[in-house]
């Protein structure tokens, strides 16, 4: 094991470098569209829409053919493979219709999860078998980046040693299969934000997790400086009765990352998990105010979070396309001033109460 | 020590390394701007100079932290190609506990790898790098700072390439043995060596070029979380080891910690050989040490201008066109 033989080219790293720096380019992050059709029916169903075909493509279309400036916060677009293949109502692939706004492509490559027999109940994911055949399928198709979805769970008894370990075994092989088809990977180290457990106890997971994923990632000889982080910010469990101010949840996170993250990763993608769209903002941008060094860029991929209010606007209806428009880019141009620590709410703006009680209660 | 007074012909007795020792550390207020801290043996921990004062109060004046070296040396791995690991940790919290007490803030314990054909081997890598986890972790919790020292040594014909990939491949393990022992990384520094081919490789890299090999491979291995990362110095020479800290500091790569030295021989060289045992020599001698100190000071800002001549340009031009990193 002490000789290396080169996995990539200088070309090949210089693309894959050039690539993940677009994406999370200053001001910019991702937006999450790769919904699966059933998971876009649980969208679907709320706003008292039919899970078609069509109305899958019709809410895409709104949500894509926004206004090009969307090119200033939008640096990413994941897509599902149904969506990839879909047309705008001027008969243009999708992803041509993104890639013309200066937006990269990619595209959700694992295929759900599959149980851990032996733990309680805990998971791994699948998709590895003819991934190499499927990423160089969607390269020739426009697509220049993917996105693998890993989730754990916090319980008194999990995640295990196994689930951790067998998760970041998944997520390097398919990073290093994806890199070598000229794919950036977005690795999606999801841990849940299910349960009770306080802020402190997330932290704790999530920097074990962090460390396997970049351990596996290393011993699998996958080129950093070409990948994406997308993990979840540190918050506490659903159902933790103790409430934390954006500022301990920005610190929490930061502390994690600096304590996991090599600096040669270029950015961090947050998944918003359950949180609501201004929540997803209001974190994300205190997250890029937190005192700590942070020598990533620290944006968003998003998916709930940026399309909620707009598929509310939209309920199934033509006529509403504008407001749902209106809407995704609202949330868009938020979270675009969040990634860069730029977001003043409107709300409730008593900083200084905010700062005093996460310097007082929490040590990280 | 030995080794180093032998060079000058000097007897090895304790007074002559003791007498030694005080050329250091009667060093002037000017080493405080450059000097941040002191790795001590356990011998000089308690000496004293001429004047009675004890070493450890002298460099405690300076306002300059005290440290001790607390690893026991090198064993072999059986069923190795004469690979080590480093003994130290049986009743080390007792030792650091009482280090605590006769003031000693930071400690250091150094592994050894070496590469060559068939090393580093997993074995080497994964028992080293749980050592170094052991001992920081002991050492946290006696309010000691853990220097955490993997030394991959220069030995060999290796090109720079090589040294660079088994310097990731080394730091990661490192980094994930602290993580599994829960070390608190903020309280830490990293003593690695620098990436540096072989001492017998037929090519040459210029300082730009391994600054570029070591700034890249830290990146993807040292977590930001890590305060600084003091460099040994290993085979290199005095000037060498400023002129490639120097040019680490001058990397156009994004660095989170600080990037400083922790120097033996590149340090004392020339205040060795100035000094050779003679009472006479030691104020020139103290000035020679108090010379490279402050020239590796400058470097760690990235501010030495070496007298040598101008790689400028052409240095930079090389490590652009070769070595994709």
């Amino acid at each position: 094991m002490t000789h290396q033989f080169p996995a990539l080219s200088a070309e090949q790293k210089k693309a894959l470098f050039e690539t993940a720096h677009k994406i999370v380019a200053s001001g910019k992050g991702i937006l999450a569209a790769d919904e699966s059709v059933g998971t876009m029916g649980n969208r679907l169903q709320r706003i008292n829409v039919e899970n078609t075909e069509e109305n899958r493509r019709a809410f895409r279309e709104i949500l894509f053919s926004s206004d090009a400036s969307i090119n200033q916060s939008i640096g990413g677009v994941i897509f599902f493979h149904e969506t990839l293949y879909q047309k705008d109502s001027s008969g243009k692939l999708f992803p041509d219709v993104i890639k013309n706004k200066g937006i990269v492509v990619g595209i959700k490559l694992d295929k759900g999860t599959a149980p851990l027999a032996g733990t309680n109940g805990e998971t791994s994911i699948q998709g590895l078998d003819g991934l190499a055949e499927r990423c160089a399928q969607y390269k020739k198709d426009g697509v220049d980046f993917g996105k693998w979805r890993a989730v754990l769970k916090i319980t008194d008894t999990t995640p295990s040693q196994l689930a951790i370990q067998e998760n970041a075994n998944t997520l390097a092989r398919y990073a290093s299969i994806c890199q070598q088809h000229g794919l950036v990977p977005i690795v999606e180290p999801e841990i849940l934000p299910d349960g009770d457990h306080d802020l402190q106890r997330c932290q704790y997971v999530t920097e074990k997790v962090l460390a396997a994923v970049y351990k596996a990632l290393n011993d699998h000889h996958v080129y950093l400086e070409g990948t994406l982080l997308k993990p979840n910010m540190v918050t506490a469990g659903l159902s933790c009765s103790k409430k934390y101010p954006p500022q301990e949840v920005a610190m929490a996170t930061v502390t994690a990352l600096l304590r996991t993250v090599p600096a040669a990763v270029p950015g961090i993608c947050f998944l918003s998990g359950g949180q609501s769209e201004e929540e997803a903002s209001v974190n994300l941008n205190a997250i890029n105010l937190c005192p700590l060094p942070k020598p990533w860029k620290l944006t968003f991929s998003y998916g709930r979070a940026l399309q909620a209010s707009a598929l509310a606007a939209w309920s199934g209806k033509s006529a509403n396309k504008k407001a749902a428009q209106e809407a995704f880019c609202k949330r868009a141009q938020i979270n675009g001033l969040a990634s860069k620590g730029q977001y003043v709410t409107s709300g409730k703006g008593d900083m200084a109460a905010m700062k005093s009680l996460f310097t007082a209660s929490y040590i990280y | 020590m030995a080794k180093r007074l032998n060079q000058i012909g000097v007897e090895n007795t304790e007074e002559h390394r003791r007498q030694y020792r005080q050329v250091l550390f009667s060093a002037d207020s000017r080493v405080k701007k450059c000097i941040g801290g002191v790795i001590f043996f356990h011998e000089t921990l308690y000496q004293k100079g001429d004047d009675g004062t004890p070493f450890v109060q002298t460099i405690k004046d300076k306002g300059i932290v005290v440290g001790i070296k607390v690893d026991k040396g090198v064993v072999p791995l059986a069923g190795t190609d004469g690979e080590t690991t480093t003994q130290g940790l049986d009743g080390l919290s007792e030792r650091c506990a009482q280090y605590k007490k006769d003031g000693a803030d930071f400690a250091k314990w150094r592994c050894v790898l070496k590469i060559s054909e068939h090393t580093p081997s997993a074995l080497a890598i994964l028992e080293n790098a749980n050592v170094l986890a052991r001992y920081a972790s002991i050492c946290q919790q006696n309010g000691i700072v853990p220097i955490v020292e993997p030394e991959i040594l220069p030995d060999g014909d290796h090109d720079l390439k090589r040294c660079q990939y088994v310097t990731e491949k080394v730091l990661a393990a490192v980094y994930k043995a602290l993580s599994d022992h829960h070390v608190y990384l903020e309280g830490t520094l990293l003593k690695p060596n620098m990436v540096t081919p072989g001492h017998s490789c037929p090519t040459k890299y210029s300082p730009e070029e391994i600054a570029m090999a070591t700034v890249t491979a830290l990146r993807r291995t040292v977590p930001p979380a890590v305060p600084g990362v003091t460099f040994l110095s290993g085979g290199q020479s005095e000037e060498e080891a400023s002129i490639n800290l120097n040019a680490i500091n001058n990397c156009p790569l994004a660095r989170p910690w600080a990037l400083t030295f922790s120097y033996g021989r590149a340090l004392q060289a020339s205040a060795l050989s100035a000094w050779r045992g003679q009472r006479d020599n030691e104020n020139m001698a103290t000035e020679e040490f108090i010379k490279r100190a402050e020239v590796n000071g400058l470097a760690a800002l990235g501010k030495y201008e070496d007298s040598g001549e101008d790689s400028g340009a052409a240095g930079q031009s090389l490590y652009v066109a070769n070595h994709a990193y």
